[in-house]
Formats: structure tokens, C-alpha cells, sequence
């Protein structure tokens, strides 16, 4: 049996373990490293490859990466929703990958493949940060 | 390698096992809610491309 004041010291304990802030950091820069981080290596694994996977493959179909042109707000939308992949979408915009092409007959399938998985990302974060916060 | 089929075959699996994984915490519930979430995307999917078949593009 675990007190109250015990289960408090531990859950202090946790928060200056795990600084919140740099684990979710870390999940949104790597998929799935966050989890890796809090010792969950299994899921941690699963979000990596699958994000990576549904990241990868909208930019083989010729998907775009958005621009931030606050004149079309669904574009930036868009981008924003891409923006969650974090590392991995800097590395392709750096690389100067993800111009699309819409003209190729996957173009749409592979901007669904991008936002999602940068939307999935971003819960991915959030279920960092309900784990440093003992809430799972 | 382009099959639109795939293509939706292929991001059912990923969006299914991605969810599993975040909303359940133990495996054969993980493996039951991935399972029903990627059937659920591929029947509608199928069902929705066969309410829209007669429609022209």
C-alpha cells in the first residue's frame, strides 16, 4: 500500500526526472522518441516506423509540403499539420524535397499521407506529455 | 505499386496501429481496437467508392 504523501514524492520525483519540456521536444523532433525516452520501447518503435513510413511515402507520391502563405488559410492549415512530423519535415525542407507535383495522379493521396501523419505526430507529443505527467 | 486500393489499404494500417497503440495499453486490447479500426477505414472506404461508382467524374 502507497500513501498519499509517498505517491506525491514519487510523481515530484518523476517531474525533475523527466523534464516535460525536453521529452515532448523530443517526441516531436524524432516520432516516437519520447516513448523510447520513458522507457515504453514498443510503442516508442510502432510510432516511429509507422510515422516515418506514412511521412516517407506521401513525399515518394508527390505530395507537397505546404508554405506558410497566411493569404490561403487552408494552406497554412496544412502546414501546420505537416509541421508536426518536426525533425523529419525540416530534414525534407532542407533537403528541398516536397515541392510535389500536381499533376501526378497520387498528388492528393500523398498530401493526405503527409498532414496525417504530422497530425499524428502531434498526438503522439500529447501522450508524451500525459505520461511525464502520470496521467497513463 | 501505386494501387489506390494499396494506397488506402496502406494508410488504414498505419492510422489503425498508430491509434491502437495510443488509446489502449494492453496488447489483445491494442490488437482488438487495431483490427476494428482498420476494418472500419477499408469497409467504408469500399462502401463509399461503391455508393459513388454510378457517379460521373
Amino acid at each position: 500500500m502507497v500513501s498519499v504523501h509517498s505517491t506525491t514524492k514519487m510523481e515530484e520525483a518523476r517531474h525533475k526526472k523527466y523534464d516535460w519540456l525536453f521529452v515532448c521536444a523530443l517526441a516531436l523532433f524524432i516520432p516516437g522518441s519520447g516513448h523510447m525516452w520513458l522507457g515504453r520501447r514498443n510503442p516508442g518503435l510502432i510510432f516511429f516506423g509507422a510515422l516515418s513510413l506514412m511521412f516517407f511515402v506521401g513525399l515518394w507520391l508527390q505530395g507537397t509540403l505546404f508554405p506558410f502563405d497566411f493569404g490561403q488559410p487552408l494552406v497554412v492549415l496544412a502546414a501546420f499539420a505537416e509541421l508536426g512530423m518536426g525533425g523529419m519535415y525540416a530534414f525534407a525542407v532542407f533537403m528541398g524535397i516536397g515541392d510535389g507535383s500536381v499533376v501526378n495522379p497520387t498528388h492528393e493521396h500523398g498530401n493526405t499521407f503527409l498532414i496525417v501523419s504530422g497530425l499524428l505526430n502531434a498526438l503522439v507529443v500529447l501522450d508524451v506529455y500525459d505520461i511525464v505527467h502520470g496521467r497513463k | 505499386m501505386r494501387s489506390h486500393f494499396f494506397l488506402m489499404v496502406l494508410f488504414s494500417s498505419c492510422v489503425a496501429l498508430v491509434f491502437s497503440q495510443l488509446m489502449r495499453d494492453k496488447f489483445e486490447y491494442q490488437v482488438r481496437l487495431g483490427m476494428l479500426l482498420w476494418a472500419g477505414f477499408v469497409v467504408a472506404a469500399l462502401f463509399f467508392a461503391w455508393l459513388m461508382y454510378p457517379m460521373p467524374l
